[in-house]
């Protein structure tokens, strides 16, 4: 005991008074039912702790102690097909010691440690082992192997042979540097808030490929690169979130549910274990680890729980993983530290978020990159987060500085949502400045074309746009021809290509090539729709003839391993044009 | 041995001040007792060493440093519960105001309740008829589900919530259902109004109300809808009822949480509300749902006035954050006498794609609704645009658009306070209005529901001239 007791209670926030062992970050222990806390200040002999479960009876006098190190939590097999509140507690276990509602001072480790997994040893007696050598590994589901990274330098001198262990056994004792002996197991702890350490950090250079046609073809996301998800409520940021969750090329998607609804999380849970992969035909939920703090559960812990996603992301990431991690919604972290900020009485700066927001955001988002690992592997964790910016208004203090921290930005549109245009994501407002860091690798892959294609289908947009601002001060009729054919053409970009059905079977995951063609198919009608102009036909025979209809319906008519139907509509193009001019003579 | 506590060494505001106390809890309660007697109740809500700030629900009217002992009960706030408490009236704090005595707890719960635990949850597909083509043909209410009507002052929401709860139906078998309805902030007429309405509608057995009227103290406004899904998670998944929680004005209880907070000396943030705000409201919406294997759902529909109708507002803007989805009240539409008057297009139920369509509603409800949301935004344009140039340089097709606007106004939208429509009626409704619009605008839907369930108007449809 080292004899602090309960001072004040403030909310989530704890004051300790009477020791003097207490450290900043410390993880402690507060009152009889030993409800985790973390130090977050030190004032004299006074321990200011945020406290991560509900304060309720709470009184001064109640002992704390600490933990002698900072908030860690339990990493190793079991955590993926697994959902964890924002502190790593399995929250199937949670129900099952304390029944359907959230019970306190319950203290589950992460893993199961009854289970047993099917470890092969992968060092021998007398080998030296070295920070970043895998020395077991076993199966954690059907898609995923398990490497055991070790974190120390030593020698074995005992090794178990290969077999049925569980999570906490003994696999080897390790004799360290100074005579120290370590055991390894398959388990091991990481303090959250700490970034663990690689080998170097690689260039960008390879794409998450999403097969969402708006992001993969205008706002590509990189592997290792950082993507912000802003839009007001009803925009569509958690379906946005749950189809990259779905679809993306990733190896593991760490899916963190902060702050955000119950039955949302819920339904994550029940479609993600129905799914199946595209690429391996597993259930998703095998490559999947599920982090819920909803919005009724304890502040401090959804403020902790970003971080603890961000380490099971890079634990997964140091055994050779390409890891992207989903987390809806950044925004509550922030408010979460804005509201404990509050009950410390720190000096609130912009719109009463404390100072250090932008600090604690940059932290978050650079730990995102395309790694080498200490054991020479190739990993990558890409972030994408979602904001969601009070009253919709991107001017706001979350919004602006993730803008200043993520590479690719797309802007949700309240508008859109409300035409039932989804994905929401704004084509003027949105950006990606991955564009020509990924180009070579769209060269080698799709050939020269794809980026032609690229600025041409985001010229014709534009266009579009400015020309609505006219059309909606004097109407479409007065424009001349050449200009409604680049309404009419945008018109079909925006219906057939942009618009992406998320619950049709079809189109809710489109292949690069898919994509590619659909963009030549829609060039090409606008540019074999100019004969027509030549000869002073109007552009509205053309529409009588079904022809953008039909293209229109290329994502739902066409499938997705189809690859000739480019030729396929080029020449219902010509046949339409050919009818309208025949028409004519 | 519970100590009282003479005296005080501060009161301010709803608060007041202990001093010399221990062995206290944060967030206990505590009876306030005067000198003549009189009893008032109170909470912890701040500890600091010996020093204990407590919030009296009375409010602090009469109390002197030296007229009043306090007693700790070593408890927190809690509410005693019974299937009695069917068809009783409360006030804020959970005491019996219809005269007919105090409720005889089969079991006491505190009313702060713990967050359900996700993966004990059920994911929430049946949907709730309400009778009303806006909400149940464009928004549909699902049973567990937390659905908010955003609305302003003057505007009827008060109505279009009466008439949710007396239509509200589940197709099949109905179980047992109960209303649960708090009252904060409200004026008497409107309480007035609800209680009148739950009794012309025979529903009064199956209502359990808690009042804080507009006089009655802000602290008691705080406690009220705590109290009332309290009330609504017991009925719901011990005895098993259906519960339908209506719970209105909830911008007059962040505006207590305001008062609250600022008189307590918290650091103010957006227009002065608490940084906790959204964590408050959270701990009362996300208290709708259903459990895995417990026969029983909460299903809560929240009524908000949008100050100065501005759904930007911290309360709206919060509370759309929480719920799945909101009913939006349009100030132009209940002007011209529409009623319900239900802005569609920012109206939205986020559940509602699991809990339509087939073996659900119907097979072309989701591509209906979708189809009707697009082609509806298309009116608004074509609107703005008739606003500039006159609607007679419309092209053929913005006429045939404005004139689906208002077919879509006027047969789908508007509705009698009593009338209540079956789904299927809904849905013609719908597919009636889009006859007015040629085929090819009709890009939402595939080819097989669109030979099935649509009828164009015999009107010609002109082509090209645009």
């Amino acid at each position: 005991m080292d004899g602090y007791t309960i001072h004040s209670v403030n909310g989530p926030v704890v004051t300790a008074r009477g020791g003097q062992t207490l450290s900043m970050l410390e993880s402690v222990r507060v009152g009889h039912e030993l409800l985790m806390g973390e130090v977050v200040g030190i004032r004299g002999e006074d321990a200011v702790i945020q406290v991560y479960e509900d304060t309720t009876g709470l009184c001064p006098g109640d002992p704390v102690s600490g933990t002698g190190g900072p908030l860690a939590v339990e990493l190793g097999p079991g955590l993926l097909h697994n959902i964890f509140d924002g502190v790593l507690r399995p929250l199937n276990a949670l129900e099952k010691a304390s029944g359907p509602f959230m019970a306190r001072g319950v203290n589950i480790g992460s893993l199961d440690t009854a289970k047993k997994w099917d470890v092969k040893i992968l060092v021998r007696e007398g080998d030296e082992i070295v920070p970043g050598t895998v020395y077991a590994e076993c199966r954690e589901t059907e898609l995923i192997t398990h490497r055991c990274v070790s974190r120390v330098t030593g020698t074995v001198v005992s090794v178990k042979p290969d077999g049925a262990y569980t999570a906490t056994e003994p696999l080897m004792e390790i004799l360290c540097p100074r005579d120290k002996t370590e055991t390894l197991t398959l388990r091991q702890l990481w303090p959250i808030r700490t970034p663990r350490p690689v080998r170097k950090r690689m260039p960008i250079s390879r794409p998450l490929i999403t097969g969402q046609r708006v992001i993969d073809t205008l706002f590509p996301v990189a592997k290792g690169g950082c993507a912000a998800v802003p839009g007001p409520f009803g925009a569509g940021k958690t379906i946005t979130q749950h189809q990259l969750a779905k679809w993306s090329d990733a190896d593991i998607i760490v899916y963190l549910g902060c702050g955000e609804r119950g039955n949302e999380m819920t339904q994550v849970l029940e479609e993600f274990s129905e799914l199946l992969d595209p690429r391996s035909g597993k259930p998703l939920l095998d490559r999947t680890v599920l982090l819920a703090n909803t919005s009724n559960m304890p502040v401090a812990a959804r403020e902790a729980s970003v971080y603890t996603g961000m380490t099971v992301a890079e634990y997964y990431r140091d055994m050779g993983y390409h890891v992207a991690i989903m987390a809806d919604s950044t925004s509550r972290w922030a408010e979460a530290m804005r509201e404990i900020a509050g009950r410390l009485e720190e000096m609130p700066a912009e719109e009463g978020f404390p100072a250090y927001l932008p600090s604690r955001l940059a932290e978050f988002y650079e730990r995102a990159g395309y790694m080498v690992t200490l054991s020479g592997a190739e990993g990558s964790v890409t972030v994408i987060g979602a904001v969601s910016p009070q009253g919709g208004d991107f001017s706001e203090p979350v919004t602006q500085n993730t803008k200043r921290f993520v590479r690719a930005f797309w802007a949700l549109d309240r508008q859109l949502a409300y035409a039932r245009h989804f994905p929401s994501v704004n084509w003027i407002t949105s950006y990606s400045e991955y564009v020509d860091d990924l180009e070579p690798w769209y060269r080698e892959r799709l050939g020269h074309g794809f980026s032609g294609l690229r600025t041409r289908i985001s010229r014709l947009l534009l266009e579009e746009s400015k020309l609505m601002e006219i059309v909606k001060l004097i109407g479409a009729d007065i424009l001349p021809d050449d200009q409604k054919l680049i309404i009419e053409a945008a018109r079909v970009v925006r219906l057939g290509y942009l618009q992406q059905n998320a619950y049709h079977e079809t189109d809710t995951y489109v292949p690069l090539e898919k994509q590619k063609g659909m963009m030549e198919v829609y060039l090409y009608l606008y540019d074999a729709a100019k004969t027509l102009l030549d000869r002073s036909i109007p552009i509205s025979q053309l529409r009588g003839t079904g022809i953008f209809d039909a293209l229109i319906r290329i994502k739902y008519d066409v499938p997705n391993d189809n690859e000739e139907f480019v030729g396929e509509y080029s020449k219902k193009i010509d046949d339409a044009i050919r009818t309208v001019l025949e028409a004519h003579l | 041995m519970r100590i009282d506590y003479i005296g005080l060494s501060e009161v301010s505001g709803p608060l007041i001040t202990l001093d010399h106390v221990s062995g206290v809890g944060y967030d206990e309660m505590c009876e306030i007792t005067f000198s003549s007697g009189k009893r008032r109740t109170g909470r912890v809500i701040m500890l600091e060493g010996e020093r204990a700030v407590v919030q009296v629900f009375e409010g602090t009217h009469g109390i002197s440093l030296e007229n009043v002992s306090t007693r700790f009960t070593g408890k927190p706030m809690s509410l005693p519960l019974s299937r009695e408490i069917l068809g009783r009236v409360f006030d804020g704090a959970g005491k019996p105001i219809d005269g007919l005595g105090a409720v005889c707890p089969q079991e006491v719960r505190n009313i702060n309740g713990s967050a359900i635990n996700p993966v004990a949850r059920k994911y929430p597909r049946s949907c709730i008829y309400t009778g009303i083509s806006a909400i149940d043909g464009m928004s549909t209410l699902i049973r567990g589900q937390k659905l908010p009507i955003f609305s302003g002052a003057g505007m009827r929401h008060n109505e279009v919530a009466a008439q949710i709860v007396k239509q509200a139906h589940v197709g099949g078998d109905d179980g047992n259902f109960a209303i649960v309805f708090a009252a904060m902030g409200v004026k008497n007429d409107t309480a007035d109004f609800f209680r009148r309405d739950f009794e012309d509608a025979g529903a009064l057995q199956r209502v359990v109300m808690f009042l804080n009227l507009a006089s009655d103290p802000i602290i008691e406004r705080i406690l009220a809808p705590r109290c009332a899904l309290t009330a609504a998670e017991y009925l719901a998944f011990e005895l098993g009822f259906h519960v339908l929680v209506i719970m209105t004005d909830m911008t007059s209880y962040c505006e207590a949480l305001r008062e609250f907070s600022s008189s307590k000396g918290e650091i103010p943030s957006r227009k002065g509300y608490p940084s906790y705000l959204y964590s408050d409201l959270a701990s009362l919406y996300e208290r709708a749902g259903m459990i895995e294997g417990l026969p029983g759902s909460v299903t809560q529909v929240p009524v908000l006035t949008m100050p100065n109708d501005d759904i930007t507002h911290p309360i709206p803007d919060l509370t759309g954050y929480i719920t799945e989805g909101q009913i939006v009240l349009d100030r132009d539409m209940d002007q011209s006498k529409l009623y319900p008057p239900i802005a569609v297009l920012p109206s939205l139920s986020r559940l509602m794609k699991d809990g339509i369509g087939k073996g659900f509603t119907r097979e072309d409800h989701p591509a209906l609704s979708n189809q009707l949301f697009s082609s509806y935004a298309k009116v608004q344009e074509a609107r703005a645009l008739a606003g500039v140039i006159g609607e007679d340089e419309l092209s053929d097709l913005d006429k045939k658009i404005l004139e689906f606007g208002r077919i879509f106004e006027d047969k789908f939208v508007r509705q009698m306070p009593d009338e209540n429509r079956t789904i299927d009626q809904t849905l013609e409704e719908g597919w009636g209005a889009l006859a007015v619009l040629p085929p090819d605008e009709l890009d939402r839907v595939d080819a097989v529901l669109l030979k099935k369930y649509y009828k164009q108007d015999s009107v010609p449809a002109m082509r090209g001239g645009m």
